[in-house]
């Protein structure tokens, strides 16, 4: 075999091998899961007065009717689409809200597995109901479940943002 | 997390989670390149040496990619949101040390040594024997928090498995490590290897439930916490156990792998700096003190602080000393940048082990630094992805795992290589996949199968939607 021949399959080797290693790499690029950022303007009375308050009419506008509809399989642009774990030793796991229950508490089947003294093994969950509104509930836990610093008896609607204590930790639902 | 930027226009940057793809074609793509690879490797070995293609490059090829098949449809069925790029990255490395050990093979030196075996075939096996393996863990491992029940067994399979090579008439004293068990009919298995696995969840179970107690009773004292004297018992033991493994296995690699693994997975779990200080201090007093009066221990280092007085001794025919480590580094001294390229280097050498734990040697002369360079990286993508898994992980058991389970493999990669390259004293691990051996490839496979289940768990976008009671319609019986 001629040394040319040799020469340049030795050199090819290297580059397939490399090109291997940024193909690999770039996966790993578009691989950057769970999270997505997007820019765009916030919807403060200041920024866009018109925009917003137009929006805010054609939501009074609709029919509830239609709003719960709406609900059932994407709601309108309130609507959380993750829940976000703000304190404890889980901070910045997301899960995305994709109509399914989530459980949380000590249990290794939960959905968010919380490592806190303070939590129960079935804590609490937190589902959708027919109108796709997010509810939390208590499952009987020992150190209670609070929203918003008020402990919850009964099935609560979550506002976005507003934190769910359990333990040291908190979770927030979020846009 | 939402943040909110001061500009003016007081844009919003939001982040939301995307549905995480299942990644199984990007996985089938880079797995066709990976098998691609080997195979211009090995056409590439027989063009240099016999100036023809090889005879068996269909039979290699069909055989690399039948096994790279099966184990991706394995992936696809049993963990179908498992990392893209494990699978690909470790076939990768499989094949290569495949090709490499073919080389070997061919060497006139090599074969014409008494104890010389065609290992290439073997390997093949082995790595056939490997995949299954992988397919198997993913079958019936359906959910790696299963492996949390076992906590204590598992301690205790991990100290069988290390004692094993110490009980009289089951372990072998090869080559001076006393690392081996001879299985009657099976040849013989370093049961280290499959230890490291067991013992990560070992950790992984006790550090779940332990690491409150040894993060938070602590005294701070010159910006280091400083644990409680009581907690300091788990590190001992274990710090005592990798002594005991050195100075009875006279075994520095196994050693510090696993007093690594422990100092690694107790970082990740306390978040206290002050226990990698400890773990440092610790290990270096137990290595230098071992290495102050064990032969064989005392001889390696040596080894490593003047190679070439050690290679001279060897010349001269004392026993007791090697010319390996000088070799090895001539063989990556004489492949320079780019390497002398596949099939033209002589790395066989360095006769003894060339395609075990000198296999690194053999790359580091044919392709090179920049081979080499590539090959660090392959490593270093699994432990990324190893370390990406355990951060994707939503249970704290399935991180410190993933966590130990990479932590192990990148130790194991830097003992070897900071062995053969001469950074630390010369150990006998192998180099994960790529180094002939059958129990390195099985326990690789095995621990690379665990990483997919992790990840397949932790990157599945939603748990099944569970019914919920409260949104059905409440039955109403009506008598009619």
């Amino acid at each position: 075999m001629s040394e040319l021949t040799l020469t340049v399959m030795r050199l090819g080797f290297l580059a397939v091998l490399w090109l291997f290693v940024i193909v690999a790499v770039q996966v790993i690029r578009s691989d950057l899961f769970g999270t997505r950022v997007t820019q765009r303007g916030s919807r403060r009375e200041a920024a866009r007065p018109q925009q917003s308050g137009r929006q805010q009419a054609r939501q009074q506008a609709a029919p509830p009717q239609q709003r719960a509809q709406q609900g059932g399989g994407r709601r309108g642009r309130n609507a959380p689409t993750k829940l976000v774990v703000t304190e404890g030793t889980l901070t910045g796991t997301t899960v995305a809200l994709q109509g399914q229950t989530i459980t949380l508490g000590r249990a290794h089947d939960s959905t968010i597995v919380l490592d806190d003294d303070y939590a129960s093994s079935r804590h609490a969950r937190i589902y959708p109901d027919r109108d796709g509104q997010w509810i939390v509930e208590d499952l009987g836990s020992t150190n209670g479940t609070y929203l918003d610093r008020s402990r919850l008896t009964t099935p609560t609607p979550i506002p976005l943002g507003a934190p769910i204590r359990i333990g040291k930790t908190a979770i927030e639902l979020r846009k | 997390m939402s943040s909110t930027t001061n500009s003016p226009t007081h844009h919003t940057s939001t982040i939301g989670a995307i549905g995480a793809p299942s990644r199984r074609n990007t996985e089938l793509a880079l797995l066709i390149f990976a098998v691609v690879i080997p195979v211009f490797a090995y056409a590439n070995v027989g063009l240099a040496l016999d100036d023809q293609v090889p005879s068996g490059l269909l039979s290699y090829g069909l055989g690399l990619g039948l096994l790279a098949g099966v184990a991706h449809l394995g992936v696809r069925k049993f963990a179908p949101y498992a990392d893209p790029l494990l699978l690909p990255l470790a076939t990768l490395l499989n094949g290569l040390g495949l090709v490499c050990i073919w080389r070997l093979d061919q060497s006139k030196l090599l074969q014409s040594l008494p104890n010389f075996v065609t290992a290439a075939p073997r390997q093949l096996l082995y790595t056939a024997l490997g995949i299954a393996l992988f397919v198997v863990v993913l079958i019936f491992l359906k959910d790696h928090r299963v492996l949390q029940r076992y906590t204590y067994i598992s301690m205790f399979g991990a100290l069988v498995l290390l004692i094993l090579p110490l009980v009289p008439g089951l372990g072998a004293n090869i080559y001076g490590a006393k690392i081996w068990i001879r299985v009657p009919g099976l040849g013989s298995l370093q049961p280290g290897e499959f230890a490291k696995i067991v013992l990560a969840v070992f950790f992984a179970g006790y550090l779940m439930v332990k690491r409150d107690a040894l993060a938070l009773a602590s005294r701070r004292f010159m910006g280091l916490y400083l644990p409680r004297g009581r907690d300091l018992g788990p590190i001992l033991v274990v710090w005592g156990i990798s002594i005991l493994i050195l100075v009875f296995e006279t075994d520095l690699g196994t050693s510090l792998l696993f007093f690594g693994m422990f100092v690694i997975m107790l970082y990740v779990a306390t978040e206290r700096t002050s226990w990698i200080v400890f773990g440092l201090l610790m290990s270096s007093a137990g290595a230098v003190g071992v290495a102050s009066f064990e032969p064989h221990v005392k001889m390696r280092v040596q080894a490593w602080l003047d190679p070439m007085k050690e290679y001279t001794l060897s010349q001269q025919g004392q026993f007791g000393h090697s010319e390996q480590a000088m070799q090895a580094l001539w063989a990556f001294g004489s492949g320079g940048t780019l390497g002398s390229g596949w099939g033209q280097g002589h790395s066989d050498l360095i006769k003894f082990a060339a395609n075990s734990d000198f296999i690194l040697a053999t790359f580091g002369e044919e392709l090179g630094l920049a081979g080499i360079m590539a090959i660090l990286l392959i490593y270093g993508l699994i432990v990324e992805r190893g370390v990406r898994t355990a951060l994707a992980a939503r249970d704290p058991f399935g991180k410190l795992l993933a966590i130990g389970l990479s932590g192990a493999f990148a130790l194991q990669v830097f003992v070897v290589a900071g062995g053969v390259m001469g950074l630390i004293p010369l150990t006998g691990m192998t180099m994960p996949f790529m180094a002939y051996g059958g129990s390195s490839v099985l326990a690789n496979w095995a621990l690379i199968a665990i990483l997919i289940r992790i990840s397949d768990t932790a990157r599945r976008p939603a748990p099944a939607p569970a019914s919920n009671p409260d949104a059905e319609m409440t039955q109403v019986v009506r008598p009619s």
